[in-house]
């Protein structure tokens, strides 16, 4: 591998499709920048709560969500740098390890929205085992066709706290903007999930 | 002295009528979840917390993972408080934001540091700045050395919190806690 190659392969759009393909009644968090734009271009869900700010948040929001929702899969959809910011949240998380959360990181090795920058997964960091060894149930370094397929069969199954990292490739894509505004996402999200009189 | 959270450390569960009714109002007004970083002031109510089924309790690493933590819980219809001291304030500022922005309702609990007595210099500087860094986020605050008014204006802050769907803040004086002994 040369120093600028990154590692994934995978598209991006492609595995986040595929991942929300069987999401039923699941909730989706996704974290600001790209993940926020991947979860836009798959199709706007009312049980989907995107992040323009709180960087560092996406996993303890899920967290929250999964211990307030625990017969329901709660999905957290994030990129490497969200995750690097917020990283004792997973010790936090894996401290409560809710058995329907799952948290999967595409990781392009980049900052994304700043110029691709590297991250610290392209300097060594190995996010899921770090999630290992803060008492996540389950964590996949996800390189494959294959491998997504095996993840899908994860994430919903609610069968204990999981943590996944899918190797995208570093390409910047058009981005897909669903609603800006904070209050408007989470007041829809709070309908949908617990009735109109939930305002 | 014999400072009153070292004696909640000691004795565990017994905590200080105050915490006690700080837990009565967190059970009135349906707090479903709590996240702390450990303060030795709020040691008593911690332990209520753990100890009452009705409130799932989390250990935060860092003070800002709370708010985000009570974030999903009320997306997921649950209602939050967060507990902290002084300093963790300083943590919490861009979440803060996030909460204003998106107008998440919670309580924020803080146990103060850096005043009445602080043997510790360092903790003066995020504690004299406490009171104002959350009032520039917009965060609605409210103050007491007094024991006995403290359990009101916890149920005022909740009241607040939930009908106006922002943060609330009650900070609670060294004075009230006891300084901490070195």
């Amino acid at each position: 591998m040369s120093a600028m190659a990154a590692d994934g392969t995978l598209d991006r759009r492609a595995v986040v499709t595929r991942l929300l393909a069987e999401r039923g009644d699941a909730l989706v968090v996704a974290g600001l920048g790209s993940p926020t734009w991947d979860l836009a271009a798959v199709g706007d869900h009312d049980r989907n709560f995107y992040m323009w700010g709180g960087m560092g948040s996406a996993a303890t929001i899920g967290l929250g969500l999964a211990l307030a929702q625990s017969s329901l899969p709660v999905l957290v959809i994030t990129g490497d740098g969200e995750m690097l910011m917020g990283l004792g949240a997973l010790a936090t998380v894996g401290a409560k390890a809710p058995v329907n959360l799952s948290v999967v990181v595409l990781d392009n090795e980049r900052f994304g929205e700043t110029g691709m920058q590297k991250s610290h997964t392209a300097h060594g960091t190995d996010l899921p085992a770090i999630a290992a060894a803060s008492a996540f149930a389950w964590t996949e370094t996800v390189r494959t066709e294959a491998a997504l397929e095996a993840l899908c069969g994860r994430i919903y199954a609610k069968g204990g706290c999981g943590f996944a990292s899918v190797k995208i490739a570093p390409v910047d894509l058009p981005r897909v903007m669903p609603e800006k505004n904070g209050a408007i996402i989470k007041d829809r999200f709070r309908r949908a999930l617990l009735g109109a009189d939930a305002l | 002295m014999n400072a009153p959270h070292d004696a909640a450390v000691e004795t565990g569960l017994d905590a200080m009528p105050w915490q006690r009714a700080i837990h009565a109002a967190f059970t009135e007004a349906g707090i479903a979840q709590v996240g702390y970083v450990p303060d030795a002031g709020h040691t008593g109510l911690i332990n209520l917390c753990e100890a009452d089924n009705a409130i799932d309790a989390t250990v935060l690493t860092t003070e800002e993972e709370g708010v985000g933590l009570l974030a999903g819980a009320w997306l997921g219809g649950q209602r939050g408080a967060l507990l902290m001291q002084s300093s963790g304030v300083g943590n919490c500022v861009n979440m803060l934001a996030f909460a204003q922005h998106c107008r998440f309702p919670m309580l924020i609990l803080v146990t103060m540091r850096g005043e009445w007595e602080e043997f510790n210099p360092w903790q003066e500087p995020m504690g004299r700045a406490t009171q104002a860094a959350l009032s520039l986020m917009g965060v609605v605050v409210r103050r007491t050395d007094d024991a006995d008014a403290l359990p009101g204006l916890v149920e005022e802050a909740l009241t607040e919190t939930f009908a106006r769907n922002l943060p609330s803040a009650v900070l609670i004086g060294q004075k009230l806690i006891g300084a901490k002994k070195w």
